[in-house]
């Protein structure tokens, strides 16, 4: 009974050993995976975490280090616009993205019909140029973009903002709906071409409903884009009416260089990020899309 | 019937012409002309006050430019800068996108959760850093020192040891979410027939990794990689909110604003752009012919 009952035993043992190595193992290596993932999100989510904890803490709390607050205060969200035109810096990002992102979608879906679906000579020309004008650096036109905004007298005036931002968001609204637009098939048109319409009700009338995913993908990272320049925004405007969100933020100061009113530009950074988060988490399979379409594709 | 056809192909090929010249029209205006306007302003001593009285002076600018030290600090600060970010994005990336890339229970939560750096304002999250890396009061000094990383807080952002360092650790961590998902969309393109003989005969996953995930991904990692470096060379809003005008850090880009707005140099930070936006355009065309040469061999 006892031999037989240790040779089960020994039987069972090494029967289990590898099994229960190869258990283990796969525990572990599960764990280790989820560790990888833990520390992906700990590591991508803490900063804006931190900020928002930072903005809930008023007086000398700020200064302690506290992972979590129990007792939020809002004195800095209400003196962030107290101290500061910060809502109308917010009311000029706003007007200022809208307007060049509608501008681009406007004149980017004409181009891009004519790119994407009529063969003409010099179309490959004209991609490469308009890929080039996407890599310049903005530094390149700094002092010719000022001397014209000068010369057109909206030196300080955010539609300089509107106008100068075409240059980063115009070529990219063509690159993208380009590829979009040489997808439809091409029945559509010759449907539309049979029956006598011009191209430019082909393109108001035929492409551009079905081009309503796209517009509202390209519209919404051009949109992202103009929301955070600095450069223009820092260069072509003065008084601090008359500025973007980014440079509001970037120039806060308080009473001296060492004094900076860190729980004002965390909470004025959460107003900001906020609203663009929930965008981008909304629209999270789209915006993936376009900027794969934008840069794989090219 | 072939005369009717080209006629109409004729036809469209004007239309086509009329829908792009709004579009052409605009783009030599803000970016054509400013650029040439720039390049000229380089050869003359105009000053931002009074630009019309500008002379020409030759090539007197780029001479005194490449003799001036801190002009090749800031290029070497650049080159650093977009070496070690673009490296760090890179391996960071393929490490989330492989990961992503697995079946698990939380995969579109975690690919959002990716998005927020991403989709944070490049001077929010300069901001941000800046005050986690605060000296005194700063939350990672907190947290190195009381797991005795350190033994005295670091001034990250201030010394000129490690200035350069916490703006790409920023970089890193804004834009590891743009590799992670180029690489992603990548790696979901990639065909699963070689996986699953691979798997068959029982090759180990690191080497499935080398032998072949690597080389199929490699033309989306070239790709992904060129558009960082591209982006990383022209840098100004990262350097500039983190250290502003600091010769430690200072980029190409922050260089050539300084002498242009705040010195009023028009004529010398033109010079300074113009180098700037010819060592991308070189940059480039450098890497369009090579990719060229290889696709054709």
């Amino acid at each position: 009974m006892t031999e037989t009952g240790a040779g089960s035993k020994r039987i069972s043992k090494q029967n289990s050993k590898p099994g229960a190595l190869r258990k283990a193992k796969k525990i572990i290596s599960r764990l280790a995976f989820c560790g990888l993932l833990a520390i992906i999100v700990l590591y991508t989510v803490f900063p804006f975490y931190w900020a928002i904890v930072s903005s809930l803490k008023s007086g000398s709390a700020l200064f302690e280090v506290e992972f979590w607050v129990s007792q939020p205060h809002w004195d800095n969200y209400v003196s962030v616009f107290r101290e500061q035109p910060f809502g109308r810096n917010i009311l000029n990002s706003i007007f200022v993205s809208v307007s060049t992102v509608m501008l681009s979608l406007v004149l980017a879906l004409a181009a891009a019909y004519a790119i994407g679906r009529v063969q003409f000579r010099g179309r490959l020309l004209l991609m490469f140029v308009i890929l080039g004008v996407s890599m310049f650096p903005q530094i390149a036109v700094l002092s010719g973009m000022f001397e014209l905004i000068n010369a057109l007298g909206l030196y300080n005036n955010l539609l300089a903002l509107s106008f100068s931002y075409l240059i980063f968001t115009l070529p990219f609204t063509v690159w993208v709906l380009t590829t979009f637009m040489r997808e439809l098939p091409k029945e559509l048109e010759e449907a539309a071409i049979v029956d006598g319409a011009n191209p430019f009700t082909i393109v108001t009338k035929v492409f551009m409903p079905l081009m309503g995913p796209a517009l509202v993908t390209t519209g919404l990272l051009a949109f992202i884009a103009a929301w955070n320049e600095f450069l223009f925004a820092l260069t072509f405007t003065l008084s601090s009416e008359m500025r973007t969100v980014p440079v509001a933020i970037a120039l806060t100061s308080g009473a001296s260089a060492h004094e900076l009113p860190w729980g004002n530009i965390m909470a004025a950074s959460v107003i900001v990020t906020v609203p663009l988060i929930i965008l981008v988490l909304f629209f999270q399979r789209r915006i993936v899309s376009g900027l794969t379409a934008g840069a794989v594709k090219g | 019937m072939v005369e009717r056809r080209s006629h109409l192909s004729r036809r469209r090929i004007r239309w086509a012409w009329i829908f792009l010249s709004p579009m052409l029209l605009v783009l030599a205006l803000v970016a054509g002309w400013p650029l040439l306007k720039t390049i000229a302003y380089g050869f003359t001593d105009a000053s931002l006050i009074n630009p019309e009285a500008a002379r020409f002076i030759g090539l007197d600018n780029f001479a005194f430019l490449v003799q001036d030290p801190y002009w090749w600090a800031a290029v070497w600060n650049t080159v650093v800068f977009a070496v070690a970010s673009v490296f760090l994005e890179t391996v960071l990336g393929l490490i989330i996108a492989l990961a992503l890339n697995a079946q698990f229970r939380g995969r579109g939560g975690l690919r959002a959760a990716i998005l927020i750096p991403w989709a944070i304002p490049t001077v929010v999250s300069a901001q941000m850093w800046n005050w986690m890396f605060n000296d005194v009061f700063g939350v990672i000094n907190h947290m190195l020192l009381s797991v005795s990383l350190i033994q005295e807080p670091i001034a990250w952002t201030a010394s000129p040891d490690t200035a350069l360092l916490s703006i790409i650790l920023v970089d890193v961590w804004k834009t590891t979410p743009f590799m992670a998902l180029l690489l992603l969309a990548g790696l979901q393109m990639l065909p699963r027939e070689c996986y699953e003989s691979a798997r068959v005969d029982g090759v180990h996953p690191v080497t499935v990794f080398f032998r072949i995930t690597l080389p199929l991904l490699k033309p989306a990692l070239m790709v992904a990689i060129i558009f960082r470096l591209l982006d990383a060379l022209r840098v100004f809003d990262l350097v500039y909110v983190m250290s502003g005008n600091n010769r430690d850090t200072m980029s190409m880009s922050v260089y050539a604003r300084q002498q242009l707005i705040d010195f009023g140099d028009l004529g010398f930070g033109s010079a300074a752009a113009t180098l700037v936006f010819a060592i991308i355009a070189l940059f480039t065309v450098v890497y369009l012919t090579v990719a060229r040469v290889g696709r054709e061999n």
